[in-house]
């Protein structure tokens, strides 16, 4: 298990290979480069894991170097193998393998091509360091590096205006949270004078109340930026400017996943503070159907998938809020599977497409895309949570946690579920089933001008090449089997339950429904996914146009960016006017140009005095001499 | 036999008036220059009086420094008296106010 260092060694190296080599290496060899060492990474993330299952411990904790030695105060640099950051890491290492491979092709005579794969390397690095982080502040190190990659990863194209904002404003949004995660750190600092797991842990029960309180909600804050929870959610949206596989990997299954991942870490604090919990839950449900409804009227291919995103990292913090951690972690997982699927599949429609992202001018692509259809669809039965796909087991476990907390948040989620079919359907529909929208533009285009044809627009969908099936074939069936990771049907199936307890909090006694009632909520979810699907179905395989069913307040995201744009933005653009306008020309430059008038003025007055005539002058040192002696005289008493 | 210091101070003192007295009146440059070296002189004469009434040769290695100062300054005041003079042919204080404010 000292091997454990070579898991973010690998992408490391092929980072920095790429930083010195890459512009020479070029096309496809920086990109094979990458995928090796991503690949090289979960190779040995296996072999860890198999180690670790013949390892009698729970935690094995491999100390590289002491990072940070200040008096009582230390901080090493190492890094923590325990069941939860090898479910992490082995699923993200896997999933980024795949999309590095995907990238491969998908960059493709891009001008930055070795730059691509080493953001992307170092994304990588960034996630292995903050899962593998024996302490906080390890975890805040790769946290950081996965924001800042992130940004470098979504204004990738930084020509464009928009991308350009968009990396800023993820920049930005991470930044404000962030703060909580510092403060819950230093909050730690002070009150455990530790910043390693265990100990935070071992010191927990005998820490205040409220200041477990204020650890716990603080680190939230932060999990609610990186997580994109309500009301810190409208950066993933924006977030899609980046080049598709970059959403596929970063906002979908590995970067939102650390606020996830970060609450379950804390689990056992968590644990200690029921009320947080109950925030977690309400933010979470809340999340969940707000980001659902707003993708139910999306026209973007890739922006129904990132409000899908949001909604179901909401559904992992209604996990992490009802004590169902290892719920959330299994779908969190199973969610890597699909979303990774799905955004792929979608980037092959884009890249079949020529770059349409708007799906009311696609239509009827299953035919000339049929693989990507079928693994399109497995995505929307999987994320629907229809069995036997991987999400009806992963969501099920959730909104089985959510059962036992409140039937309100339960029926939320449930009602949730169905929509998530719904505007899943709608996705799909758009885009491969009905007319064919785009043969009608082309040949209209044809008829009135040949304007498309000038900029060689041709629409000419196609089926992407054999090497970027195979990572959307592999993420099919995953997406398909994921749920064997834990089958709810016999304790010996629950894997994933039984490899993580030993390092998550217990969940709450009240979590183990009787096998009727587990039963009972299995066929309600499917119902409502099947339901859900179906109605998407009859709609919208129909038409592309009905107005009536895309609201605009969900088009605009409950309005919660604009509304913060109106309310900060503005309104600091507005004070900014005022500071630049009155405050700078009257108060700072008065000050200083007024100091210049007076002495000019006072240079004036006094100039007087310099007659130029030595006589006067010798006169007047003279009777200052004079008056000089009778001042002293009169003082001193001469 | 010794003076009495208060002639030395009074002797002192007058050569110091007439020094001012002629500084302020005369317009001669080269007169008014004179004046200040008979002002240093009134107090060369102060210092060493009181150095021989006190016993401390200090006084006497003041009027050292007062002598090379004074002697620079005679120098320097000389040349821009006679560079004065070659210019304007005359040196008149009165007429040297060209540095009014």
């Amino acid at each position: 298990m000292k091997l454990v260092f070579l898991i973010p060694a690998f992408p490391l190296l092929g980072a920095l290979s790429l930083i010195f080599f890459g512009r020479k290496l070029k096309e496809p060899l920086a990109g094979y480069i990458a995928t090796a060492a991503v690949g090289l990474s979960f190779i040995f993330s296996v072999v860890v894991w198999i180690k670790f299952l013949g390892f009698s411990g729970n935690v094995f904790v491999d100390h590289l170097f002491v990072w940070i030695n200040t008096g009582s105060f230390k901080v090493d640099a190492a890094l923590r193998v325990d069941p939860l950051s090898l479910t992490m890491v082995l699923f993200v290492t896997g999933v980024s393998t795949l999309i590095h491979f995907y990238s491969v092709e998908y960059m493709h005579k891009d001008i930055d091509f070795p730059k691509f794969f080493l953001y992307l390397n170092l994304f990588v690095t960034s996630m292995i360091i903050l899962v593998l982080g024996n302490n906080m502040l390890l975890t805040f190190v790769g946290w950081e590096g996965v924001g800042v990659c992130s940004y470098f990863l979504i204004s990738f194209w930084h020509e464009r205006p928009s991308a350009a904002s968009a990396g800023k404003k993820a920049m930005i949004v991470n930044r404000i949270a962030d703060v909580g995660f510092l403060l819950s750190m230093f909050l730690v600092i002070h009150y455990v004078h530790s910043l390693n797991y265990s100990a935070i842990f071992a010191a927990g029960p005998s820490l205040a109340k409220t200041t477990v309180d204020a650890i716990v909600l603080l680190a939230f804050v932060g999990a609610m930026g990186k997580s994109a929870q309500v009301p810190l959610y409208g950066w993933l949206a924006d977030a899609m400017e980046g080049p598709t596989p970059v959403s596929a990997l970063i906002h979908a299954a590995t970067m939102v996943t650390a606020g996830v991942y970060l609450m379950v870490r804390l689990s056992p604090l968590l644990a200690l503070s029921p009320d947080v919990a109950h925030i977690i839950t309400i933010i979470g449900i809340l999340t969940a159907f707000m980001a659902a409804m707003s993708a139910t009227a999306q026209d973007d291919i890739k922006k129904v998938l990132a409000y899908s995103t949001v909604s179901q990292l909401g559904y992992m913090f209604v996990g992490v809020g009802t004590g169902a951690y290892a719920a959330a972690i299994f779908l969190m997982v199973t969610h890597a599977f699909y979303k990774a699927l799905l955004f792929l599949s979608s980037g092959s429609v884009i890249h079949g497409m020529h770059d349409e992202q708007n799906l009311k001018k696609m239509g009827a692509l299953k035919v000339v895309m049929p693989i990507t259809a079928v693994a399109f669809f497995t995505g929307w039965m999987a994320i629907a949570g229809v069995p036997p796909f991987a999400g009806f087991w992963s969501k099920g476990d959730v909104l089985v946690g959510a059962f036992s907390e409140s039937w309100l948040v339960w029926i939320i989620g449930l009602f949730t579920a169905g929509i998530t079919s719904y505007y899943m359907g709608r996705e799909y529909c758009l885009a491969f089933l009905g007319k064919a929208r785009w043969i009608s533009e082309s040949s209209k285009g044809k008829k009135k001008s040949s304007k498309k044809e000038d900029h060689g627009h041709v629409v000419d969908p196609h089926e992407p090449s054999f090497k970027m099936m195979i990572p959307v074939v592999t993420l099919a069936i995953l997406a398909l089997v994921g749920g064997l990771l834990n089958l709810p049907f016999a304790s010996s199936l629950k894997f994933l339950d039984k490899f993580l307890t030993p390092v998550i909090a217990a969940s709450p006694s009240y979590f183990h429904p009787s096998a009727v009632n587990q039963i009972a909520l299995g066929v309600l979810d499917a119902v409502f996914a099947i339901g859900g699907g179906l109605i998407a179905y009859f709609i919208w395989s129909k038409t592309y146009e009905k107005p009536a069913l895309e609201f605009t307040l969900f088009k605009n995201a409950w309005y919660i960016d604009k509304t913060g744009d109106v309310a900060i933005a503005r309104t600091s653009t507005k004070l900014a006017e005022v500071t630049d306008n009155v405050i700078e020309p009257k108060v700072i430059d008065g000050a200083v140009i007024g100091l210049s008038k007076l002495v000019l003025a006072v240079g004036i007055l006094v100039r007087k005095m310099a007659s130029g005539f030595v006589r006067r002058e010798a006169l007047v040192i003279a009777g200052g001499l004079v008056a000089l002696i009778i001042i002293g005289g009169l003082r001193g008493g001469l | 036999m010794s003076v009495d210091l208060s002639y030395y101070l009074i002797l002192a003192a007058v050569l110091f008036t007439i020094g001012l007295i002629g500084l302020l009146v005369r317009r001669n440059v080269l007169v008014m220059l004179m004046c200040v070296e008979l002002m240093l002189n009134a107090s060369n004469l102060t210092f060493v009086a009181f150095a021989s009434k006190l016993k401390d040769v200090g006084g006497q290695a003041d009027v050292f420094f007062v002598l090379v100062v004074a002697a620079a300054e005679v120098v320097v005041g000389l040349a821009i008296i006679v560079s004065i003079y070659r210019k304007r042919l005359g040196a008149t204080a009165d007429d040297l106010s060209s540095l009014k404010g």
